[in-house]
């Protein structure tokens, strides 16, 4: 079974994002830029499937600029089979990369495509499910656990409740959450070891996707500040501040 | 003029309150006409439950074996079959939603706006982005089916009060197998509903462990609070993961909010954007949880919360 894992490039958790001042977009030039958390999540799970035996090829995927290659270096240097750039200079909604991800379903055949839940840029949470509507297949979102067994995944999910856990026939797709894995660091050796691994570039407009990118953005604003509070210096004065405001 | 359906989310035969928040964002929306599905095994009592929700003009009702487990895959064939007769398609943005309203817009061609928090007009939102830290203003074509999801945190709940008719649909479909129902395994036991309680009391790495994060459970009991977490504490295992709350957690808005040993990393602090006022309990002086705290105290947790829970006890 191969597996298809996407890999997006965004910009890295660590950095406190700003919107420009005059509310045209938000100043990324020069920041630190990384692979998804979630999609390292999902390569990592997608390894293990392999080491495991159930696995014979991960193949991970980034959609975006040149750039993206980056993080298809880092996903080779983790242990990825191999590569697929898919490229464009414009960033792309979920609905485009969903009908992206088809395409490549229906080139690569995998058992199982597994992607993040949701990329920390845009918070859309929406690829995989549309994707799994598209390839009319199974979905299991926000997935903290993956078992195959043959033609069958049982997956657990964080849900609002609690923990539910879905038996779905593959092929399928899986969305991760941040309890799945504990994603393994690259060392020197493998990034050395990944340079002769297969990279492929394709061009987004070679694909023949009709665009999904509806929405339009007409304005960026930094959120609502909350008032600076005060500091009280015990807890009788916590209560007092409590009781001031009708809480207590 | 605007025709919405909004897709109840519901568990054990109750509708769940993030239904009656999409209402309240949906009549938002001028000149709406409101409708409420319930997709269920024996929809009822779901459905007379929203037939009071003011606002709604009609409950729709889909009785069906398959849907005893809100399954997006069962789930979205039926909302779909109905979709054409309106301009909105619209869920929470709960973990339900979210599973299933990507699975309906995708079908219907359409992009999906994620998160709605306020309304501008009936194609023109506001939602966040990386993780609350830019708000943006996004439209949607005109004259194009809207989907959508809507940040629970961000509306009141419409109120009772209302008494809408309810109809039954028939819908010609046969529900895929591809995707079984195995098991939910319930956390959160008879405490305040995180989402949905008026204090909720959260811990953090600091409580050290599973057995120390008792003491966020006893002063939430004390004040009859929901209890929260921050990803450390879920992550370390200390509370369950139904508890984390943040940008991928829960995104809640009780009128008081305790944080207790928890940093306040921006992770955590856009799933309490919304609250009240905000209590952070920290022996660091500079946590940033103090940059958005109301009140702030600096100190050991470990004697502050049982000095708080004695002189309040
Ligand atoms: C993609 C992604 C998504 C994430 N999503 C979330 C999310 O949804 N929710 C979330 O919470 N996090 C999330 N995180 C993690 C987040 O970045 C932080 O790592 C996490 O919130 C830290 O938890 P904490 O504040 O409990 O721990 P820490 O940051 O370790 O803070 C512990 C605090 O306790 C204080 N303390 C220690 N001992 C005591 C004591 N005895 N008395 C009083 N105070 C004490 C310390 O001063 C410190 O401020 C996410 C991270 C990533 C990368
Ligand atoms: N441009 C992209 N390149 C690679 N993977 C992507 C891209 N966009 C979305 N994905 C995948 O879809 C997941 C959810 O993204 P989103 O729906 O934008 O929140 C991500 O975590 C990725 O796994």
């Amino acid at each position: 079974m191969k597996i298809l894992v996407g890999l997006k490039r965004v910009v890295d958790y660590t950095v406190r994002v700003q919107v420009k001042p005059d509310g045209s977009g938000v100043a990324i030039d020069g920041v630190k830029m990384s692979v998804n958390p979630f999609d390292e999540i999902a390569l990592e799970e997608a390894l293990r499937l392999r080491e495991a035996g159930k696995a014979t090829e991960v193949v991970v995927v980034s959609i975006g600029p040149q750039l993206a290659m980056q993080q298809i270096d880092s996903g080779l240097a983790m242990g990825a089979n191999r590569g697929i750039l898919v490229k464009t200079e414009q960033p792309i909604q979920p609905l485009t990369a969903a009908r992206v991800f088809q395409k490549l379903v229906e080139k690569e055949q995998p058992g199982l495509v597994l992607l993040g839940k949701q990329a920390i840029d845009d918070d859309a949470n929406q690829t995989a499910q549309m994707l799994a509507a598209l390839l009319d297949r199974p979905q299991a979102t926000f997935a903290s656990k993956v078992e195959v067994d043959g033609n069958v995944a049982r997956v657990t999910r964080e849900v609002d409740v609690g923990l539910e856990t879905l038996e779905v026939d593959l092929p399928a797709v899986v969305s991760v959450d941040l309890r799945l894995n504990t994603p393994r660091f690259i060392k020197l050796p493998d990034i050395m070891k990944a340079k002769s691994k297969p990279r492929e570039t394709l061009e987004l407009a070679s694909l023949g996707v009709e665009s999904g990118d509806h929405l339009v953005t007409t304005h960026y604003a930094p959120p609502p500040k909350r008032q600076k509070g005060v500091v009280v210096k015990d807890v009788p004065e916590l209560i007092g501040a409590l009781k001031a405001k009708g809480l207590l | 003029m605007s025709k919405i359906l909004i897709i109840a989310e519901h568990l054990n035969g109750k509708l769940n309150p993030a239904t009656a928040k999409c209402v309240s964002c949906a009549s938002k929306i001028a000149g709406a006409e409101i409708h409420v599905l319930v997709l269920a095994t024996d929809p009822a009592a779901i459905a007379a439950e929203a037939a009071q929700i003011a606002g709604v003009a009609k409950v729709l009702t889909h009785a069906h074996a398959a849907n005893g487990n809100a399954l997006a895959a069962v789930y979205a064939p039926q909302v779909l079959a109905l979709a054409s007769g309106y301009s909105h398609v619209l869920g929470p943005s709960t973990t339900f939603g979210k599973d299933l309203m990507p699975r309906i817009a995708a079908k219907l061609g359409v992009s999906q706006v994620s998160d709605v928090m306020a309304v501008e007009d009936s194609h023109t939102f506001k939602r966040p982005i990386y993780a609350g830290n830019a708000i943006v203003t996004v439209k949607a074509p005109a004259g194009q089916l809207v989907v959508a999801t809507v940040r629970t945190a961000s509306f009141p709940a419409a109120p009772g009060g209302g008494s809408a008719p309810v109809e039954s649909v028939s819908i010609d479909f046969a529900a895929p197998t591809h995707t079984r129902f195995v098991g939910l395994e319930q956390g959160g036991g008879d405490r305040p509903d995180l989402q949905t309680a008026r204090v909720v009391v959260s811990g953090g790495r600091a409580l050290g462990s599973a057995d120390a994060f008792k003491l966020i459970y006893d002063f939430a009991d004390q004040l009859k609070a929901g209890v929260g977490a921050s990803r450390a504490a879920v992550d370390a295992g200390y509370a369950p993961n139904d508890m984390q709350v943040g940008q991928t957690g829960k995104i809640i808005a009780p009128e008081l909010y305790i944080a207790v040993g928890i940093s306040g990393a921006i992770q955590h602090l856009t799933g309490i954007k919304d609250a009240g006022t905000i209590v952070a309990i920290n022996k660091d002086a500079e946590a940033p949880i103090f940059e958005v705290a109301d009140i702030g105290l600096v100190g050991d947790l470990f004697k502050v919360v049982p000095e708080l829970m004695q002189a309040l006890g």
